[in-house]
């Protein structure tokens, strides 16, 4: 996640409304992003889980995978050389969390796949995505054309009172379910709708023309339950959801299986399924599924009321001279009113409740492996 | 009793030999809401510019630096069982520690309130 300092940041369409709203402003995978507003990181995290947070995730990339054939299965099939999920499986009008894998079984980039009926619409990370749609072009082409949707904006809308506050400008929101989206109409804007988020809470994203992002955000902020958020607070509420990072928590170092997502692999993929295999890194992939891996991705629960931040290396005693891990994520999470992080550790040390110690300011404070999501997420299945 | 400032954004409160050390207005404010503070142990003997405590908000953690050299007298304990106060009471009740001032000649490179204002104006 590296800010281009050798180029200007860019904006996205809701630059202008961040600056009149008072944001602070900080470059973010080479984006002028706002890191927070006047009410500070603390508020508006806790005002995203009690009421609504309003989101511009605008820096990331959408792109539509047009099946050649006009079949969407066909761009499924071939999205499955490149990933190790069941995409074919992935029905008209639902979307699912997926990774780009390499062929040493690390991971590219993590992405949502959506699936609009004709075609595939993916949402991938800012920082990533010059080189996903590279990768999507050098490999799929002979059977999708790959649009890049630049000239649209993403605006995540997160907390209880999302749906109230959606319903106002698209009806059909109230009747989705977590991870269905589509083509909507919001607020007399042709958008592109899932129920989905990044914050462990309900919410939607919603991708709208350029042209209109600014007056749809506005719209949706004219609600007093709605209030815009930072990047501060959104990597404060994903932490706490137990949400992984790219770049962080998870990269071409980490397989998925060592990150901890076998959940998000489905069996028609693993050894015996009906399509094992056939993506990048798939032996070394399989053989974690049947064997395990040798270190996993962990939530780490630190037992005082220091924070323990990324980079902070991990070890088995107080004493101890050898790190056997590290912490990815890490910071204070303000629903638990508590410190949180995730990192990895050997898979002999990985056991929830397990006790393991960190190196902060040259003192050994002890954390406890612990189950994620901290916060239970509120999904509406 | 004077109030003095560093570049890094302490106060101190010189009461005879004694320092009292805090993070200023401005500092909380560009910190934001602060979690945790880690104070100097009594008693430890901290040198002019060395870190002697820590302030962490949501974001991120910052120094806090001996603006003096000399020996921790006392800790404000108030403040590690409510960081908050550093956001809402920075100059007043988030006092971080006293310091037995060991060169006075120190304190000559300090701003006073004026120059202060000028620094973060």
């Amino acid at each position: 996640m590296l800010a281009r300092h050798d180029s200007p940041l860019k904006q996205t369409p809701l630059h202008a409304l961040h600056l009149a709203r008072g944001a602070k402003m900080v470059p973010f995978a080479g984006y002028d992003m706002p890191v927070q507003y006047s009410a500070g990181v603390l508020r508006e995290h806790l005002h995203t889980r009690n009421l609504a947070g309003l989101f511009d995730v605008s820096h990331m990339g959408q792109l539509a995978l047009l099946p050649k054939s006009g079949k969407v299965l066909d761009a499924a099939l071939a999205l499955e050389r490149l990933v190790p999920q069941d995409i074919v499986a992935v029905a008209p009008g639902r979307q699912r969390y997926a990774q780009f894998t390499d062929d040493h079984g690390g991971i590219l980039d993590d992405l949502m796949v959506a699936n609009f009926g004709d075609h595939l619409f993916l949402v991938v990370n800012a920082a990533c995505k010059t080189e996903d749609e590279a990768h999507l072009r050098k490999h799929l082409s002979d059977v999708c054309d790959i649009e890049s949707l630049a000239d649209r904006a993403l605006i995540a809308l997160q907390g209880p009172k999302a749906e109230i506050a959606l319903t106002k400008f698209c009806t059909e929101a109230a009747t989705m379910k977590f991870m269905d989206c589509g083509p909507r109409r919001v607020g007399g804007y042709d958008c592109f709708v899932s129920r989905s988020g990044y914050t462990g809470e309900d919410g939607f994203e919603i991708s709208v023309p350029a042209e209109h992002a600014e007056a749809l955000a506005t719209a949706l902020l004219d609600n007093s339950d709605v209030l815009p958020i930072g990047l501060g607070a959104r990597d404060s509420l994903r932490l706490e959801a137990g949400l992984c990072l790219y770049g962080h928590d998870i990269d071409t170092t980490t397989t998925p299986v060592e990150g901890a997502l076998e959940w998000s692999v489905q069996k028609s993929r693993r050894g015996g399924g009906a399509r094992a295999g056939g993506f990048p890194g798939a032996a070394k992939i399989l053989v974690q599924f049947e064997s395990g891996a040798p270190r996993r991705r962990v939530g780490l629960r630190p037992q005082g009321r220091a924070p323990v931040r990324e980079g902070a290396a991990l070890f088995a005693d107080g004493a101890s001279t050898e790190a056997i891990g590290k912490v990815t994520s890490g910071g204070f999470g303000p629903s638990l009113n508590a410190p949180v992080a995730m990192g990895y550790l050997p898979a002999s040390m990985a056991a929830i409740g397990t006790t393991v110690f960190a190196e902060v300011r040259g003192q050994r404070l002890p954390l406890q492996v612990a189950s994620t999501p901290f916060v239970p997420n509120t999904y509406k299945r | 009793m004077t109030t003095l400032f560093t570049t890094d954004h302490e106060w101190l409160r010189i009461d005879g030999d004694v320092a009292t050390i805090g993070v200023t207005d401005y500092a909380q404010s560009q910190l934001g809401d602060v979690v945790f503070v880690e104070l100097p142990k009594v008693g430890r003997a901290l040198k002019k510019a060395e870190a002697a405590a820590v302030v962490e908000s949501v974001k991120a953690a910052s120094d806090v630096y001996a603006p003096v050299t000399g020996e921790v007298t006392e800790v404000n304990e108030a403040l590690a069982a409510e960081p908050a106060l550093v956001n809402s009471d920075a100059g007043g009740k988030a006092w971080f520690f006293k310091i037995k001032i060991a060169d006075n000649s120190e304190l000559d490179g300090l701003m006073d309130e004026a120059a202060y204002a000028k620094h973060t104006a």
